[in-house]
């Protein structure tokens, strides 16, 4: 914070030390203090400039690559929007794509959410020992990696398989299954997936968060007259973690809107009749098999603007909450 | 009924049946979050014919390590040593989490401490990144790495992991919290920002050091190789073991046993930084 303070001081100093010059114009001191936070600058140096490399520049070629027909060997040629017209008015495979992550989207998006919320709270009520089992439970299928083709063996279309084997041995079914080489039962089947490995990054985010809001508030509000957990939870723990809130939604949008990894191991790449085609398997399909880098381009050009946008879109409701 | 009241810590408004409702809810769905890995771990100590059983069990009856020994046969007889593939998965965890951490405290630090021009459009971008995947970016990312020659080596893996953004933006939410009175009195020791940052916020910021750690060894521990590494004595522990897996019906017990050991790794580590981990998220949020 002394940063601030000989900020301030700064302009005295050069005047006393040079009467005669007029008063330093905006960018002078803006020279100053980078010159001033250099060691600021160069402590960044490394991560930003790898950042800039992978991250930003990418986003940048992705947008100007859209526009061209490349097939990596060729020098790219400028076709203006003849991608993006071709992936909407032509191509019914994207418009299959995107009617799934949408649907997907739509609903392990919020439902993850508040998953995450809701788990997240109910843990915050154990004890410290139970809490800590509890996490684990909900949040081991996240981090255990491939261990989802686990799910493979649970929804195999023989009557082995366990739900199969389950149903038949109850009488609920006589026949196996095909689950996931029927289209009826694959949409859901990745959705039920997705929201079993869903309780991540943002469930910590609220554990903890919850575990930060000030108790002396529950206190205050229990005389206040409060009268159940439901208002307690609206008009005390809500306002109190909004800043978390907001944290876990990007990571539980981001990720709702990114399936692909779930879908081509349970349903396979490409999948019967596209039943599972996300936006990132099309973009896959065109980036590392048809090697088409323009229309890639223009897929993951979408993909990028429909993420962000919903994000944004979404961090501008959750400032409301509680208010 | 004590049991249930002994479960919880005393807080004020809340009812009895609330709770029952409440717990009974939590333990449901918490048996749903833990069959199949229940079901993965029985699978693993299971004799090929217990796993094709009808009408199926989840626990296992005859347990045998059958499939650890069939796992250490087949390896035996891959083509890459595999050991190779274990040393490839260490080798770019190892590096890639030890380069992240250093590189996202760095610049981490002055975007906690210091007000700089360019600093508020450098940590908007850093957000923004956290609001796609990096699938958008995989195409690009390929020419690039084309570009500087790092096709097919560790690097192609490595090196972007350096700039993971959720690392750099938890370890600066972390720092915030950081007394300044702290710096202040190292600034007044004479130490250097350098110095300040290594030895007084550095050994500060432990527990977000843990919770890096794991969300980068989360993501490198599981790679593929993201589509840069073709030779196979470079390919990864996960390649290596998705071939076992996929190797069909006859594989499913060796399958079960591989995934036992891939998994174990991470929820170990996760066990013992959990407390670490959520002193680290209490920072996360995002503010306006």
């Amino acid at each position: 914070m002394s940063e601030v303070v000989t900020e301030e001081r700064r302009p005295d100093i050069g005047s006393s030390l040079q009467p005669a010059r007029r008063p330093e114009s905006r960018w002078s001191v803006k020279r100053q203090a980078i010159k001033k936070n250099k060691h600021a600058y160069v402590m960044m140096a490394p991560y930003m400039l790898l950042f800039a490399l992978f991250t930003v520049l990418p986003v940048v070629m992705s947008v100007l690559i859209s526009f061209s027909y490349f097939n990596m060997l060729e020098f790219p040629k400028f076709i203006g929007w003849q991608n993006y017209s071709r992936l909407f008015l032509e191509d019914d495979i994207f418009l299959i794509a995107v009617k799934n992550t949408l649907l997907f989207a739509a609903i392990t998006g919020p439902l993850s959410y508040l998953a995450c919320f809701l788990f997240a709270w109910i843990i915050n009520d154990l004890r410290p020992k139970l809490r800590a089992f509890m996490t684990l439970v909900f949040y081991a299928p996240s981090i255990s990696g491939n261990v989802f083709f686990i799910w493979q063996m649970i929804f195999s279309g023989d009557r082995y398989g366990i739900a199969n084997g389950f149903l038949i041995n109850w009488g609920f079914i006589l026949e196996p299954i095909q689950w996931l080489k029927t289209e009826m039962y694959i949409l859901a089947i990745i959705i039920l997936v997705q929201l079993w490995l869903s309780l991540g990054t943002g469930f910590l985010a609220f554990i903890a968060g919850l575990q930060t809001v000030d108790k002396t508030l529950y206190e205050a509000g229990a005389v206040d007259g409060i009268k159940n957990r439901w208002q307690e939870l609206w008009y005390i723990t809500l306002p109190s973690m909004r800043p978390q809130l907001m944290f876990g939604a990007v990571i539980q949008l981001t990720t709702s809107f990114a399936v692909a990894d779930v879908s081509i191991y349970l349903a396979g790449f490409p999948s019967v009749n596209y039943a599972a085609e996300t936006i990132v398997t099309h973009l896959m399909d065109f980036g590392t098999i048809r090697f088409e880098m323009g229309f890639a381009s223009a897929i993951a050009t979408v993909l990028f603007v429909l993420m962000v946008g919903t994000n944004l879109i979404v961090q501008r409701l959750l400032r409301r909450v509680g208010e | 009924m004590n049991l249930i009241l002994q479960l919880r810590k005393k807080r004020t408004n809340r009812s009895f049946m609330g709770n029952a409702a409440m717990f009974a809810f939590l333990a449901v769905v918490g048996s749903f979050m833990a069959l199949p890995l229940v079901y993965a771990i029985n699978a693993a100590f299971k004799p090929l014919d217990e796993i094709f059983l009808f009408p199926p069990t989840l626990f296992v009856r005859n347990p045998t390590l059958t499939n650890f020994v069939d796992l250490v046969a087949l390896l035996g007889n891959s083509w890459v040593p595999f050991s190779r593939y274990i040393f490839n998965t260490v080798f770019i965890t190892g590096m890639g989490v030890v380069g992240h951490v250093l590189l996202a405290s760095a610049a981490a630090y002055p975007l906690a401490k210091f007000n700089f021009p360019g600093k508020n459009i450098m940590f908007t971008t850093v957000v923004l990144a956290l609001m796609f995947a990096p699938q958008v970016t995989a195409i690009p990312n390929y020419m690039i790495m084309s570009w500087i020659g790092w096709i097919d080596t560790y690097w192609a893996v490595i090196v972007p992991a350096f700039a993971f953004p959720l690392g750099l933006y938890l370890m600066k939410q972390f720092m915030e919290q950081i007394p300044d009175a702290l710096l202040e009195a190292a600034k007044i020791d004479g130490a250097s920002e350098y110095k300040i940052f290594w030895s007084v916020i550095m050994p500060n910021v432990k527990p977000a050091w843990m919770t890096l750690i794991i969300l980068l060894f989360q993501l490198l521990w599981g790679t593929d190789g993201n589509g840069f590494i073709y030779s196979e004595e470079l390919k990864t522990l996960h390649y290596a073991t998705n071939q076992i897996i996929q190797g069909g019906i006859a594989r499913a017990g060796v399958g079960a046993a591989v995934a036992l050991i891939l998994m174990s790794v991470p929820i170990t580590l996760f066990v013992f930084s959990q407390s670490r981990i959520i002193e680290t998220m209490a920072t996360s949020g995002m503010k306006d």
